[in-house]
């Protein structure tokens, strides 16, 4: 095995669920406040998985009080403690760059129906 | 390169170096030789491919032969003795090193490249001059081109050191070593660690 690959499987994670763009996610995140860590749930749209292997990013966009939020996960970090797929989206792109210039409704994924 | 995660999870970019014991050939001390150093060698050679005066070498010493011998300049080499092994455990996580290789070959480059020059205007009337590099000297006086000039050349395959590159951990089992940030040199090429000279001025170890 490549000595690359020896030090990346110490750190990839196998518990991450399959997910794409479009689909709506809970990431809950590790915050460490003090000594204290507890764990906030992030959730939104992924809009962009970017990368490959340990360097895999992800960004998940929320509209909270009116204000658009976006968060860039790695994929395999330590501080996502959990990812949760709520929804499946129906998209026809891998970047959803055109839901930053959209507002309410106009901004809705459709729901993948299988 | 890669990355890993730190304590506080950031991320961390490393290079993974393989370092593989190694055997000492030669202590060089200066009541013998004028000048104290050793003489090492690591991996392996086919005994039938050395040459006579490399096996001969070996044989005196008792030490395997080694893909490659090279010599490390140390002020106090009294610690060491021939066919001693030196493997990857003699560095700890958090000290600091330089590394130095042969940087990757760049072939002819123009002075934007090689001397990071601004080049000239996209437009406004550059006419096939967009990446030249501009004046090399004035006119009559001094009539000629000053040497050293900066200009296009041969750019890179030259012996770099980076200072002060943080160990980030060893894995003496695997015979690996990663450093914190990037090291000169291709993918597979032949660098050589040592304690960091400048790391005083940098408050390390």
């Amino acid at each position: 095995m490549n000595a690359i690959d020896l030090i990346d499987a110490q750190s990839l994670r196998d518990d991450i669920p399959a997910f794409d763009a479009g689909d709506t996610l809970k990431v809950h995140v590790r915050v460490v406040e003090g000594n204290r860590e507890r764990v906030q749930v992030f959730q939104g749209a992924v809009i962009r998985r970017q990368g490959s292997g340990l360097r895999e990013t992800f960004t998940v966009r929320k509209v909270s009080f009116g204000v658009g939020v976006e968060r860039t996960f790695p994929v395999h970090s330590p501080i996502v403690a959990k990812i949760e797929v709520v929804s499946r989206g129906d998209v026809r792109r891998a970047k959803l760059y055109y839901l930053r210039d959209r507002i309410g409704k106009a901004a809705k994924i459709k729901e993948k129906r299988d | 390169m890669t990355q890993v995660w730190d304590d506080a999870n950031r991320v961390v970019p490393v290079t993974v170096l393989r370092v593989e014991p190694m055997r000492v050939v030669q202590v060089k001390t200066p009541e013998h030789d004028g000048y104290s150093a050793l003489q090492v060698t690591f991996g392996e050679k086919d005994a039938r491919k050395l040459n006579n005066p490399d096996r001969g070498h070996f044989e005196k010493a008792g030490v395997r032969a080694g893909a490659k011998v090279l010599e490390l300049r140390l002020d106090d080499v009294s610690g060491f003795e021939v066919g001693q092994e030196i493997s990857v455990d003699t560095l700890a996580a958090g000290e600091l090193v330089d590394v130095t290789a042969v940087s990757k070959g760049k072939g002819f480059a123009g002075a934007m490249k090689r001397h990071n020059f601004a080049g000239q205007k996209a437009s406004h009337g550059a006419h096939r001059i967009h990446r030249a590099p501009g004046s090399i000297g004035a006119c009559a006086t001094p009539a000629r081109v000053f040497k050293g000039t900066r200009m296009a050349g041969r750019m890179g395959a030259e012996k770099v050191t980076t200072l002060n590159l943080k160990v980030v951990s060893t894995d003496a089992e695997k015979n690996l070593l990663l450093v914190k940030g990037a090291v000169p040199g291709p993918k597979g090429g032949f660098v050589v660690i040592r304690d960091a000279v400048k790391a005083a001025t940098k408050g390390g170890a």
